[in-house]
């Protein structure tokens, strides 16, 4: 503690002014919040020691304060700051009850308080000994014991519901349940089709049935890589300053591939960070080490190497920490972290895992490696052949080029020819000038004292500028050279993880300071506290930090994954803070469903679909979304999953709903980024080059939200308002806002008013019926479902009010009809399409459309 | 909160609601959330730490960004020892393993002040003589020139101006005085950005960013207005929809939305309905901000621009209207600071851009009473070097800068700290980027020690982790 720990007399002197600890009701509003008659360290102590004492008695040596260690229990029991079942011996116990400003703890100015539960919380745990635990996520999860006839998420969510007092809830229609599925899963709606099937069927297993279907479509890896694009910020361009594009797309299809391919998760993470190193690296691997490069870079002009050096350095031991880890290792970089055992040296130590990467500090990233089909590679062997092919034909007549280059020579040289570039009067440009100079000069030296590439700079200036011979032939290599140039040009790069000998020196830098050169030089090492294999003396690589953390010694990364999987399904994590598993993060809820996850993860050999499958099948993921009295009583925010939640859709799913139900999207896996419809002058801000925004044409118009360009300093805006991150920074947990912007784009982004004018295409002509089965058909197509009686008369009102309205004025029916690049069907009703353009944009726009049920 | 059904219908729903928010966010924002968007001032500032509730000097904030970096050199720091020394070699004494930009490890000479100083107002305080118009409103002003920043570079430099991280992710400042107080606009955002360019052609890029709001909650975000195009993005409805019309579609959007929430319970659903009624209104209150034809010949003058012509004048005029308006946070980029070369000439460009503006936007608000509860800053991301790049510029330089407020309880007419005899670094009264965030919220009646918002396990602060000071010397 900040002062020396006053004697014990005075403790007790102070004793006299304890107030009795006043009733936890009046404090606490949440019934959840009962405080537990046997406190137990990792649920309940560590929380409050973490948020309000470790910054100064905990891990960071830095600023420890009166070298008392809160977070150890030997040190805390020497220092007398604790004494297992005493109170009136516990100095930490005296300081946080007294009254005196001077001496209370945590002191007035760090602006921490304890709360009186708190407060009872600490004074139970000392009193009944003291009790520590090692931090659960530091500890190898163990799978509870379930029973064999029942899922066993089921089993362990209704045994934690049970010990409060909870039932779980019904399980949901068939409709919401296909919904919810397709969005989580697939992130598409269902068609009407497919929901009165799914509706209709039979089947015992019918659910089963559909939950495989799902699992097989190419949609899926799509859904799945979203979240994952997240987290290892994937996007177009390099983030600083200009923020220019670079290579990278063919790594986005690569994760929406290995999804689909279901791709053991071990061999999906060893790729991304060391799929170069593999023995059996190949084309697939060595893209998905493209993860390596995905941080910011800049090309600023004045930008320092070294400031870089540790920028990089730092974004990446940032991203290992929240993609796979689940700590937040960024807090090290200037001084150990203040809550978790991870120290600066760890932060250097993982840093110099990467300092073998090869890739320029600062300026333009290189094109990167070709990412080619095996057609392309074909019409590339193709191409090579060509060009042999020309050359040969052009070398059976070089000979005869060789002779006249002779008697060009003897001209010049008998004839004391100037070549033209040289004439007084030339307009040759400057760089011309200079290779006619030299070869001027080569000439006039005798042909055996010429160097070769003396010889060979007057044969090209021959062969390039003089000859007229045989120019079909020099004419075919040319060409053949620069068609091969052009296809090569067209095919996909991307920019991947080659690993260089020449590694950067990695040094521990004081306060985080780049220019401060005097730390000591680190090598790569896996962090202290967690368990890990004896490496021996061995150098370290990027492959060892990745089999080490998909090996069972690591007690991190399966709880982190299944953490986030679990967010994916129920909308809040069993942790809540996604990317901290540390002393500040949560506890888990329900930490035996963590755990069970975790570990039938890593026995199913990584295996995701497995443990999809393993929740979607789930009585619990399966339950109505709506609240009962007592759940809403007990556990409000549903973290118990006695329910499930409703939420709203992802930016890009958003995108995805207006396209499919009207009809326009895309079905193509992969390729290019593509640019959307985006508002004239948005990309005004940027420089170096100022760039204008072109939107796609044609069917690349039209492809689903994951595609969008990702332009990490101007994010598409309508994928921005609806909290789409610009994966500056890894991201697990995208916010979830409900603002005014997100009503004027689904209102007036063209993108959405050609999907609703396109979509009143189809109900016009796909529906033959009068208004009334129109709009049945309508809501049939959004939303899977009839409209209710009050639905019916507000859709009904206003294909009147609108109809009426564009009969008057039909060229105003023309300007809506004009949005977009979609032609009109020949001889459609215009009139009558632009009104029903107004009931698809009000069902593109409802909250029911863009909420996951 | 409009037509929307009072969040509290049902008590249980409120409290989780509370409990659900207050997990993630401090105590200080509940009552912007339970009015989103719409908040009026927290009813109590006591409620941003224990303790003495700070008085409320500041109802809101104008940002002048001059971005680029300008130097100080050739606008508010008078230096004429660097004058006697020009061309000659810099001092070691002062550069020796100093972090610079382009000029790193290159030889560094002196480089005189490119234009003479002159002393304005009752304290013959010495500014370029470029600048009269400022200097004529100079009681008003108080000058800093002991600022320092950490950042050397123009990208992370505005994130370090703007949010007091190097590091991406973090709300820019307006994000968290609107998350603090609430907007007082109930049709307008509380943060708004707006961004000119100068003539000079070195218009560095800006990146959105540096507006986000980071890890809290979208609804702070800064939101661009655009002198062309739509001023707020997709603000005009398409082709062929009227206005009623488009209410039409608004009120059917809410209607049915209100028959989905009587079966679903889903308190969300509540403030889409009133979302989907604030995007109607700001389709109509936005061209009524943007339309000065009603300003008085005598403001277009003093203000020196034409109605919406895009430069950095009506960018000022904007924020007065914004400002009346309730806007909570105003920041306006003037880019084109950037004089690696040419300052002497690109100084007298800027000059002519901002003089009159500044003071017509000082001299305008005191004029309407508003003067005393608007803090004006003017600040660029970092300074220049008083070193010779190319024989006519500067380089970017972090150990000395000039920013100047105004207004709100800021003391006018005075100079606060001061940089050695050459203009290198900050000496006397040493100010960093966070001091600066934690005299602003100051005067906005916010504890910076004590505003805070967990994000990945830290109390994470505007001011950041290492300590800030509120600069009180400058203030009434």
């Amino acid at each position: 503690m900040r002062k020396p720990l006053v004697a014990f007399v005075l403790v007790a002197a102070m004793n006299q002014f304890i107030s009795p600890i006043t009733t936890a009701e009046e404090f606490v509003p949440a019934a959840m919040a009962a405080i537990p008659q046997q406190p137990l360290f990792n649920r309940d102590v560590r929380p409050i020691l973490s948020d309000n004492c470790f910054a100064c008695h905990g891990p960071d040596s830095g600023h420890r304060q009166a070298d008392l260690r809160l977070d150890l229990r030997d040190n805390a029991i020497q220092s007398s700051a604790i004494t297992p079942g005493e109170l009136d011996a516990s100095e930490m116990i005296a300081r946080i009850i007294t009254t005196d400003a001077d001496l209370i703890m945590p002191p007035p100015e760090s602006n921490k308080k304890l709360s009186p539960r708190d407060i009872e919380i600490l004074r139970r745990w000392v009193q009944q000994g003291a009790v520590y635990q090692n931090h659960w996520a530091y500890e190898p999860p163990v799978k509870p014991e379930t029973p064999t006839d029942k899922n066993a998420v089921d089993a362990l969510v209704q045994a934690r519901l049970a010990a409060e007092g909870l039932k779980p809830s019904p399980q949901t229609d068939r409709r919401t349940l296909i919904r919810r599925l397709y969005f989580d899963l697939l992130g598409l709606v269902p068609t009407a089709d497919e929901v009165s099937q799914f509706v209709n069927d039979p089947a015992e297993d019918a659910y089963e049935k559909l939950v495989e279907r799902v699992l097989a479509s190419a949609h899926y890896g799509e859904r799945m890589a979203i979240g994952w694009l997240d987290v290892v910020r994937f996007a177009d361009t390099i983030g600083y300053h200009s923020d220019t594009p670079r290579n990278v797309w063919p790594y986005r299809d690569w994760v929406i591939n290995s999804f689909n391919q279901n791709k053991p998760f071990d061999r999906f993470t060893i790729e991304q960070i060391a799929g170069d190193l593999l023995p059996d690296a190949n084309l697939e691997s060595r893209v998905g080490s493209a993860f390596n490069r995905l941080l910011l870079s800049t090309e600023e002009g004045g930008a320092q190497s070294k400031d870089y050096e540790s920028r990089m350095l730092t974004d990446r031991v940032r991203a290992i920490g929240s993609v796979w880890l689940g700590q937040t290792t960024g807090c090290a970089q200037c001084h150990d972290h203040k809550f978790d055992p991870i120290s600066m040296r760890d932060f250097y130590n993982l840093g110099a895992f990467f300092a073998d990467i090869q890739e320029p500090i600062i300026g333009r990233r290189e094109d990167g490696m070709l990412v080619t089909t095996e057609d392309q590679d074909a019409e590339l062997k193709r191409l090579d052949v060509a060009i042999a092919g020309t050359k040969k034909a052009f070398a059976a007549v070089e000979p005869n080029l060789d002779i006249a280059q002779s008697q060009w020579e003897a001209d010049i040289i008998d004839y004391q020819v100037t070549l033209p570039e040289l004439a007084t009067d030339s307009k040759a440009s400057a760089p011309d000038k200079k290779t006619a100079q030299s070869v001027a000069d080569a000439l006039k030296k005798e042909a055996s004292t010429r160097t070769p590439q003396e010889s060979a700079a007057i044969k090209s200036y021959y062969r390039d500028r003089v000859a007229k011979l045989f120019k079909a032939e020099r004419d075919a290599v040319v060409k053949a050279e620069s068609d091969r140039k052009s296809f090569h040009d067209s095919l996909p790069k991307c920019l991947v993880s080659v690993s260089t000998t020449n590694r950067r020196t990695v040094r521990m830098l004081p306060r985080g300071d780049w220019m401060n050169e005097t730390g000591e030089v680190v090598k790569p090492a896996l962090p202290h506290y967690l368990p890990q294999p004896d490496f021996g003396d061995r150098e370290l690589t990027r492959l060892d930090l990745a089999n080490w953390i998909v090996s069972r010694d690591n007690p991190l990364t399966a709880r982190t994954v299944m953490n986030r999987l679990w967010k994916q399904l129920f909308g809040t994590g069993l942790s809540k803070v996604l990317d901290d598993l540390g002393a500040q993060g949560e506890p888990p809820v329900n930490p035996e469903v963590l755990d069970w996850l975790a570990v039938e993860f890593m026995d199913s050999g990584w295996d995701m679909k497995h443990m999809v499958r393993a929740i979607v099948t789930s009585e619990t993921y399966k339950q109505v979304s709506t609240d009962s009295p007592e759940l809403k009583a007990a556990d409000p925010d549903n973290r118990l999953a006695g329910r499930q939640s409703p939420f709203r859709l992802d930016a890009e799913l958003i995108r995805d709903f207006a396209l499919s139900v009207s009809g326009l999207m895309e079905d193509k896996i992969g390729g290019p980024s593509v640019k959307p419809y985006q508002p004239d002058g948005y990309w005004e801000n940027l420089n170096f080059p100022v760039r204008q925004y072109a939107a796609d044409g044609g069917p690349a118009q039209y492809r689903r939200g994951l595609y969008t360009w990702w332009q990490r300093s101007f994010l598409h805006p309508s994928m921005l308002a609806f909290d789409a991150p610009s994966r500056e920074e890894c991201v697990a947990e995208r916010n979830r806002s409900n603002i005014p912007q997100q009503a004027l784009v689904l209102l007036n982004d063209p993108s959405y008013v050609e999907a609703a004018r396109v979509f009143a295409t189809r109900i016009v002509t796909e529906c033959q019926g009068d208004d009334s089965q129109r709009i049945v058909w309508a809501w049939q197509q959004a939303l899977q479902r009839d409209p209710r009686e009050e639905e019916l008369k507000v859709a009904f009102d206003l294909v009147a009010q609108h109809s009426k309205i564009y009969q008057e004025n039909p060229a105003a029916a023309e300007s809506l009809l004009a949005v977009g690049q979609t032609k009109l069907p020949d001889g459609i009703d215009k009139v009558q399409t632009a009104t029903w353009t107004h009931i698809a944009r009000v069902l593109l726009n409802l909250h029911e459309s863009i909420t996951r049920p | 909160m409009m037509n929307m059904k009072p969040i509290g219908y049902n008590a249980q729903t409120r409290r989780s609601f509370l409990g659900r928010a207050s997990q993630g966010l401090s105590a200080v924002a509940l009552s912007s959330l339970l009015a989103p968007n719409v908040a009026t001032a927290a009813p109590s500032l006591g409620i941003f730490a224990a303790g003495t509730p700070l008085p409320q000097k500041a109802k809101r904030v104008i940002w002048l960004t001059m971005a680029g970096g300008p130097s100080q050199l050739e606008t508010f720091d008078p230096k004429p020892k660097l004058g006697e020394l020009h061309g000659q070699p810099m001092p070691e004494s002062l550069t020796k393993g100093q972090q610079l930009a382009q000029l790193q490890g290159q030889k560094l000479t002196c480089f005189a002040p490119q234009h003479p100083f002159t002393a304005f107002g009752k304290n013959n305080i010495e500014i370029c003589s470029l600048f009269p118009q400022i200097g004529s409103v100079i009681d008003d002003i108080c000058f800093i020139r002991s600022m320092t920043t950490d950042a050397i570079n123009h990208d992370p430099a505005h994130m370090f101006m703007n949010t007091g991280s190097q590091i991406a992710g973090r709300p820019s400042m307006g994000s968290w005085v609107t998350y603090g107080l609430g907007a007082q606009s109930s049709d307008l955002p509380g943060f708004v950005v707006l961004t000119s360019l100068g003539r000079g052609g070195q218009n560095q890029p800006i990146a959105g960013r540096q507006w986000s709001s980071g890890f809290l909650p979208s609804r702070y975000q800064g939101v661009q207005l655009r002198s062309k195009g739509d001023p707020v993005l997709y603000l005009t409805s398409p082709g062929g929809i009227s206005k009623d019309q488009q209410n039409a579609d608004i009120a059917a959007i809410n209607q049915l939305n209100g028959h989905h929430a009587e079966l679903v319970d889903d308190p969300e659903i509540a403030t889409r309905i009133a979302q989907y009624e604030m995007a109607f209104q700001m389709q109509a209150s936005v061209p009524d901000l943007m339309d000065v034809k009603n300003e008085t010949n005598e403001t277009l003058d003093l203000y020196g621009c034409k109605p919406g012509d895009g430069s950095f004048a009506a960018n000022c005029l904007l924020a007065r209207r914004l400002a009346e308006r309730g806007v909570r946070f105003i920041q306006l980029y003037h880019k084109d600071w950037d004089h690696h070369g040419g300052v002497k000439d690109g100084v007298a460009l800027k000059a002519e851009e901002i003089d009159r503006a500044c003071m017509a936007l000082i001299t305008d608000l005191k004029q309407r009473g508003m003067f005393e509860e608007t803090l004006i800053v003017w600040a660029g991301e970092f300074g220049r070097t008083p070193m010779s790049q190319g024989g006519s510029g500067r380089d970017h330089h972090n150990k000395a800068m000039t920013v100047w407020l105004a207004g709100a309880g800021i003391r006018g007419g005075m100079v606060h700290g001061a940089t050695d005899e050459l203009g290198y670094a900050a000496t006397e009264n040493v100010c960093t980027v966070h001091d600066l965030h934690a005299t602003m919220l100051n005067q906005l009646g916010i504890r910076h020690d004590a505003f805070s918002v967990k994000f990945q396990g830290l109390d994470a602060k505007l001011t950041g982790v290492e300590g800030a000071k509120v600069i009180t010397d400058i203030l009434t």
